[in-house]
């Protein structure tokens, strides 16, 4: 019965979702207040129902009503409860009404907290929002019904895809879609600003928050997803520049360039358009991501079956969206106030350059990524486009954006002097250059551009430091007078030193993992030892393990190092009998620098058995570096300046602006 | 600065990223695309020894052998021509007999097929496009639900 009410009000959120469609766009047009007010009672109930639908589709799950199709299709009474949930979105159908409910949420919070908007701009916001949900909520109700029902009810679920049974993964796609969804925010905000005809600084204020909570949960996600693959399919890497995974980092360095250009926007009046444009390719991005891993058209590591109808339906909404706001933006955009042209050297040059910059990698990305899909539909020919492509092109655009962005912070609005700039960043140089070295000397014979890329790890990070040491005056003020200064800091100008800080920090890890780490594979008899990166393995045999829904063949294998005992390691493979799949668990040791990492292979004919290992360098620094920066975003988010909701445009303009 | 000038600094900056940006691109696309073969492609259009391909099809049943030290063969066949593929290190845990791969390596000297990557799968109803292409081209396609042991559900486990 609650399944059926959770279809029900799905369909009542569809419905609702038209009206405020329509029913607040036309307010805004003839300057009804009564009309536009509809907007935000509406945008609330369309998240309650959603949001009852959505509990409704859990419960079946949590209680395994196999008489539900996608619960027979992907649970199992024997799951733990934790992965019985995360089976709610670990499939097509669930994962589409994960994303409607972020969808809406994100449109109530505008209704909850976007008390300060002016009517005709919050109307219409949330008027585009709905439209958005109104395709999706009707591709989910006609084409991926998550509640469809089975007679006669099995007794035992299928299961799910054991990859999937793994606590990090059960969280990533909330964040992902958080970050992609988000984007639909800042996307509502564009195309409502052009309707509108008008963006001003207010404007590029209230859209930054929304930039800022879509870009940080991004982050999240791709690092969490990131750490998945790292440590669960076992060939020790953590990125494959696979199309799946650059379906989500576009959107993300679009989304980093647009942080970027709302803040000329705000502060100099300057890259209106610019911005705009970005805001509507983010989203754009996000949608294509999803449009690439729902239709499977790209041959991909992370691909699942899939259903090449759906995948047509996606791109039917993709098209209509990109493309109608990207007309609209065609129409309108030349009728926006542009501001002046500002000097070359300045705080707003170089974020120009930041865009620009980052522009560019989010194209090379993207011609990686669909290149081969246009070459076979042109000529029919099959090809790949691998790492190397990659690194040839993404990574000299960010050496390149790498080296610049620690001089940015330092410039001043309107026009700087970048000899003072340079002047404050000696000691990072110094502390870059003396990294160079170092790592030249500790990995000598090691890749030769590495200890260059160790070395702009730590520009980046000294850098960071740099300026937040400059702002607080140390070490030319007394220590207390520093720390008062540390205190009344504004918080975005910590989310700055921290995003940037973690940047570096992440930068180190991929130079470390990439270029320094070492791998063995070896077979070997219980009681053989094996050598990597100065630690000996031992198997000390194989045992079986019963788990909760698998059973699994143990490793047990001994860590020496300088004939010092660590401890044990214990790689597993896990057979899943309801799902008829094996998975392998590595084993990791980490001390925060360095993971040592084990995966237990195949038994060979002669009774062996193949052992692979991994010491990875500086690994563990890549999630600690992608933390940092998301913690960047969350102190940029509680900047009193940005608060959701926070001032009036009125207040603001009375506000001494603080000195940069 | 006057006006002009700045414009015409930032008209230079932007065109000399796009033409960095670029360049780097035709630079990549160069030797760092590559090419999917099937067994049928390489007997009829060959590959020359150290070319990187991919190289897709289905596991012949019973081919797979253990060689030691964690190097394992394979037949990778489309039922018309087959290549037999060396492989040292662990398959992936979705790697079966008589299902869709996809390997990346190269011909060696010796005419002998080494893989450096055999490409895993989150899916067991998963075939990779090319694959499925290929066996349509060779007529032997049979369609992907053959071997899944829930063959009704095949084509709902997408996940992102």
């Amino acid at each position: 019965m609650i399944v059926e009410l959770g279809h029900f009000a799905l369909i009542l959120a569809l419905a609702v979702s038209i009206v405020q469609t329509f029913v607040p766009a036309i307010g805004a047009h003839r300057r009804d207040a009564q009309l536009m007010r509809v907007g935000e009672p509406a945008a609330i109930l369309q998240l309650a129902l959603i949001a009852f639908s959505f509990g409704a589709l859990t419960w079946a799950f949590v209680v395994s009503d196999f008489s539900v199709k996608l619960v027979y299709d992907y649970s199992h009474s024997l799951k733990p409860m934790i992965f019985k949930i995360s089976g709610v979105w670990g499939n097509h159908e669930g994962s589409m009404l994960l994303w409607v409910l972020i969808l809406a949420l994100f449109g109530a919070m505008v209704a909850l907290f976007g008390k300060n908007l002016p009517d005709t701009l919050r109307a219409r916001v949330l008027a585009v929002q709905a439209s958005i949900a109104v395709a999706f909520l009707l591709f989910v109700v006609f084409t991926s019904n998550p509640f469809a029902r089975l007679d006669p009810a099995p007794f035992e679920g299928t299961g799910l895809n054991p990859l999937l049974q793994d606590r990090a993964l059960a969280f990533h796609p909330p964040w992902l879609y958080a970050g992609y969804v988000g984007f639909s925010m800042t996307f509502s905000f564009a195309v409502a600003a052009l309707i509108e005809g008008r963006v001003d600084a207010s404007w590029a204020r209230w859209v930054r928050p929304w930039t800022l909570m879509a870009w940080l949960s991004l982050t999240i996600g791709i690092a969490m997803g990131s750490w998945w693959a790292y440590y669960t399919l076992g060939w020790g890497g953590f990125w494959f520049w696979d199309p799946v995974e650059n379906a989500s980092l576009m959107p993300w360095i679009a989304g980093t360039a647009l942080l970027h250009s709302a803040i000329v926007a705000e502060k100099r009046g300057a890259l209106k358009s610019w911005t705009i444009l970005l805001a509507i390719l983010a989203f754009s991005l996000s949608l294509l991501g999803t449009f690439l891993v729902r239709s499977g058209v790209l041959t991909s590591v992370h691909a699942f079956a899939v259903d090449p109808a759906r995948g047509s339906v996606i791109l039917g909404i993709l098209i209509f969206f990109v493309g109608g706001s990207l007309a609209l933006y065609a129409w309108r955009a030349p009728m926006l106030k542009t501001g002046g042209i500002f000097a070359p050297v300045s705080r707003e040059g170089a974020l120009l350059v930041n865009n620009l910059l980052l522009a560019a990698a989010t194209a090379s990305v993207f011609i990686g990524t669909l290149y081969p899909l246009f070459l076979d539909a042109l000529t029919g020919a099959k090809i790949t486009v691998g790492p190397p492509f990659f690194n040839y092109t993404f990574a000299p655009i960010f050496v390149l954006l790498f080296l610049l962005v620690p001089l940015g912070p330092f410039l001043g609005w309107k026009r700087a002097d970048i000899a003072a700039a340079a002047e404050r960043l000696y000691v990072a140089a110094g502390l870059a250059f003396l990294a160079l070295l170092t790592s030249f000397a500790f990995f000598y014979g090691g890749p030769f551009l590495a200890p260059f890329g160790m070395a702009l790890a730590v520009w980046l990070v000294a850098g960071a430091l740099s300026e937040i040491a400059w702002r607080i005056k140390l070490f030319s003020m007394p220590l207390d007078e520093s720390m008062a200064r540390a205190r009344r800091l504004p918080r975005a100008a910590w989310g700055t030193a921290l995003a940037h800080g973690g940047l570096g920090i992440c930068l180190a890890g991929v130079i470390g993992v990439t270029a320094w780490s070492e791998e063995l594979i070896t077979s070997v008899a219980p009681g053989e030892s094996a050598e990597i990166g100065g630690y000996t393995l031992t198997l000390e045999g194989v045992a079986l393990r019963d788990g909760p829904n698998f059973d699994a063949m143990v490793g047990v294998v001994r860590v020496a190092r300088d004939g010092r005992d660590l401890g044990v390691l214990t790689p597993e493979k896990r057979r899943f009998a309801a799902e008829r799949q094996e998975k392998t668990e590595p084993a990791i040791r980490t001390n925060g620098i360095s993971d040592l990492y084990v995966v237990l292979g195949e038994q060979a004919g002669d009774g062996k058995w193949v052992l692979r290992a991994y010491h990875n360098n500086l690994a563990p620094l890549i999630w600690i570096g992608g933390c940092i920066m998301a913690l960047g975003g969350v102190f940029s988010l509680m900047d009193r300046r940005l608060r959701v909701g926070a001032p009036t445009g009125a207040r603001v303009r009375l506000a001494p602006q603080p000195a940069e | 600065m006057t006006r002009k000038q700045r414009r015409a600094t930032f008209i230079a900056v932007s065109l000399g990223i796009l033409g960095l940006a670029v360049g780097l691109m035709l630079f990549a696309m160069r030797d760092n695309i590559v090419f999917f073969y099937s067994p049928s492609d390489v007997v009829e259009r060959g590959v020359e020894p150290g070319q990187r391909i991919r190289l897709g099809g289905l596991v012949e049943q019973g081919s797979l052998e253990d060689l030691g030290d964690a190097t394992l063969r394979f037949n990778v066949t489309d039922f018309v021509e087959t290549v037999t593929v060396t492989y040292r290190g662990v398959l992936p845990d979705l790697f079966r007999e008589g299902q869709g791969v996809v390997t990346e390596g190269a011909f060696g000297e010796d005419g002998n097929f080494t893989a450096t990557n055999v490409l895993a799968k989150h899916d067991e109803f998963y075939m990779p496009p090319e694959v499925a292409d290929a066996l349509k081209r060779s007529g032997q396609w049979q369609g992907e639900g053959a071997a899944a042991p829930h063959a009704e559900t095949y084509g709902q486990g997408a996940y992102p």
